[in-house]
C-alpha cells in the first residue's frame, strides 16, 4: 500500500489516487517527423529507480500533481506541483 | 543425459536413489560463443534448446544474472491457452500450445500439462455479445473455442455461484487450454539444452555490450568479457535496462502483477475460470492450492511485490464467484515484474544493431508463449530473418502503426 502525500489533503492511502503515467512528457509540434511522434506516443524511460510521475487525488480533492518515486523500493522522494520543472536533484529523468 | 522413465525410476529407487545425476550442467563461461542468450528464464532456455536441436548451433551460452527460472518463469500462474483475438496472435499462441502438447515427450521431462479448459465468464448481454464475436474470431483462426450456456457452466464448474453481484449469462471455453507446471518447463528445457552442449551460466550479469558501428561483437559481464556475433535479449522484467545498455529505447512499462495461493484442499475445481469484468482468474493446482490472480498494479514497479488494494479487490471478486472459498486461508502471495507494451503484444525479432535480437514485452502472458517464443527466436537468430509467425511483432510496428492490440484478450486488466 502506497501512502501518498497529497499537497492539499495530506497523507492518504493509494486507493484514493489515480496514476497518470510519466510526468514531463512534452507533446511534439505537428510538423515533427515520425520518429519523434513514435517516441512521444510509445517509448517509455521505464527506470528501475527514481521515476517522475503524475498522480491525481481522484477520490479526494481531485488535484493533479507530480511525485518522484523509487520504482524498486516504492519510496516517495518528492511531491511537487504540475507545471514545475524537473527537480534538479533528479536531473534529466522525466 | 540420463533418460527418465518408469523403469529408471523403479530401478534407481531399488538402489536407494543413489544413481541420480544432476539434470543439467552448471557451466563456466568460455571466452567465445556463436550465440549468447541473455536471460535464463523459459524463453531464453527454450531459444537455446531450439538453436541446438533444430539449427545445429550448439556453441551457445545462456547467461543468467541469478539462478535460472527465478523470475517470471517461476512466478506466473501456469496458464497455457491460445484464445487470442487477432490472426497473428492466434497463430503464434496456437503454435505454442501445440508445442506444449508434445513437450513432455520431446524433452523427456514431465511438464504436467493438464488441458482442463479455460473458461471466460460473461456477466452481461454486452459481455456475451463481445464473447460471441471473440469466440468466432478464434474459430476463424482455426483454434478451438465454444460458447457455453449458464446450465453448461454450472455443470462444468459446480462451486461457481450464479447468485453473486454480477450474474453469469454464459461464457466461452477453450478446451485444449489449461495449466502446465512452470518449474518443470524451465528445468526440462535447461536439461535438454545442456544435453545438446549449451552452457548454462548462472550468476553472470551482462553489464554492457561491445558494439562497433552497428554490429555486435560481444558482451561485458561481471565474469569477464564474452565474444559473440549474435545475442538474444530475453530478460522479462529487466528489458528496458538491458536494451538501454545497447542504446535502444523500448515501448515498455514495467509493473507488478501479483498472484496468490490458498492452503491446499481436496479437488474442487478442474477448470480454469476467468472473469474479465471482476478482474480475477482461478484454478486449482495439482497440489490442491487454489491459485488466484487478477489485474496488475496501476503504477510502474520493479519491486516484485504486489499492493494491498489490488489484492483485496481480486480476493473480493473470487469470493463473490466462489463463496465456498471464503473460509480458505491464503498461504503465499507474490508478484512478478511484467513488461507491458502499448498494445499488450510482445516485441520480438531484429533490432537496429546487427547481431542483436530481442524477445520481450510479454506483459502478463509470457509463460504460455515459451515454446513458440524459443522456437521462433531460434529460427530468427539462425536465419537472420524474422520467423513468419513473429514478423508482425517487430518493434517497427510502433512507427508504422500496425499494432496488434490484444488488450482485451490478455485476460488481465492493466
Amino acid at each position: 500500500m502506497l501512502r501518498i502525500p497529497c499537497p492539499y489533503c495530506g497523507v492518504r492511502d493509494e486507493s484514493e489516487f489515480t496514476f497518470g503515467g510519466p510526468a514531463h512528457v512534452t507533446r511534439p509540434l505537428p510538423e515533427s517527423d515520425d520518429a519523434t511522434w513514435t517516441s512521444y506516443l510509445f517509448a517509455r524511460r521505464n527506470p528501475a529507480g527514481v521515476h517522475l510521475e503524475r498522480w491525481s487525488h481522484a477520490f479526494g480533492c481531485g488535484v493533479w500533481f507530480n511525485i518522484a518515486r523509487d520504482t524498486c523500493t516504492h519510496d516517495i522522494l518528492k511531491v511537487y506541483a504540475t507545471g514545475e520543472p524537473t527537480p534538479p536533484e533528479f536531473g534529466n529523468r522525466g | 543425459m540420463q533418460r527418465y522413465s518408469a523403469l529408471k525410476l523403479a530401478g534407481l529407487a531399488l538402489r536407494g536413489n543413489h544413481g541420480w545425476q544432476p539434470a543439467w550442467r552448471d557451466a563456466e563461461p568460455k571466452s567465445t560463443y556463436d550465440v549468447l542468450v541473455i536471460g535464463g528464464g523459459g524463453h531464453g532456455l527454450a531459444t537455446a534448446y531450439y538453436l541446438a536441436r533444430k539449427h545445429g548451433v550448439r556453441n551457445v551460452a545462456v547467461l543468467e544474472r541469478g539462478a535460472i527460472g527465478l523470475g517470471n518463469s517461476g512466478r506466473n500462474t501456469q496458464v497455457v491457452r491460445s484464445n487470442y483475438f487477432y490472426p497473428a496472435s492466434c497463430a503464434f499462441y496456437d503454435h505454442s500450445l501445440k508445442l506444449y502438447e508434445g513437450l513432455s515427450s520431446e524433452l523427456n521431462f514431465n511438464v504436467m500439462l493438464s488441458q482442463r479448459g479455460v473458461l471466460n465468464l460473461a456477466h452481461s448481454e454486452h459481455d456475451l455479445e463481445m464473447q460471441r464475436r471473440w469466440c468466432n474470431a478464434i474459430r476463424m483462426s482455426a483454434v478451438d473455442s465454444e460458447m457455453l450456456s449458464p446450465a453448461e457452466i454450472q455443470k462444468l464448474v459446480p462451486p461457481l455461484s450464479f447468485r453473486g453481484r454480477h450474474p453469469i449469462l454464459g461464457g466461452f471455453i477453450q478446451r485444449r487450454a489449461g495449466i502446465c507446471r512452470h518449474d518443470a518447463v524451465v528445468w526440462g528445457y535447461a536439461r535438454a539444452a545442456s544435453a545438446l552442449g549449451v552452457d548454462i551460466i548462472q550468476n553472470c550479469e551482462v553489464l554492457g555490450f561491445q558494439i562497433e558501428g552497428d554490429r555486435l561483437h560481444g558482451v561485458r559481464t561481471n565474469r569477464g568479457t564474452i565474444s559473440a556475433n549474435r545475442a538474444v535479449m530475453s530478460v522479462a522484467g529487466y528489458s528496458s535496462q538491458l536494451a538501454g545498455l545497447a542504446g535502444l529505447p523500448l515501448q515498455i512499462t514495467t509493473m507488478a502483477l501479483q498472484a496468490m495461493v490458498t492452503e491446499p484442499i481436496k479437488p474442487v475445481l478442474d477448470t480454469m475460470v476467468i472473469s474479465s469484468l471482476v478482474h480475477a482468474y482461478v484454478s486449482q493446482s495439482d497440489r490442491g492450492e487454489i491459485v488466484i490472480g487478477g489485474g496488475a498494479d496501476a503504477y510502474n514497479s520493479y519491486a516484485q511485490r504486489g499492493g494491498l488494494p489490488l489484492q483485496r479487490s481480486v480476493i473480493g471478486a473470487v469470493v463473490e464467484l466462489f463463496p465456498s472459498f471464503s473460509r480458505l486461508r491464503l498461504m503465499r502471495q507474490w508478484a512478478g515484474r511484467v513488461d507491458i507494451t502499448p498494445d499488450t503484444s510482445p516485441i520480438m525479432g531484429l533490432t537496429p544493431i546487427e547481431g542483436l535480437f530481442i524477445n520481450c514485452g510479454w506483459g502478463t502472458g509470457g509463460f504460455k508463449a515459451i515454446p513458440a517464443g524459443g522456437d521462433t527466436m531460434a529460427d530468427t537468430v539462425a536465419t537472420g530473418k524474422p520467423h513468419p509467425l513473429i514478423a508482425g511483432f517487430d518493434m517497427k510496428r510502433f512507427q508504422t502503426g500496425a499494432l496488434i492490440d490484444e488488450g482485451a484478450a490478455a485476460g488481465v486488466a492493466h
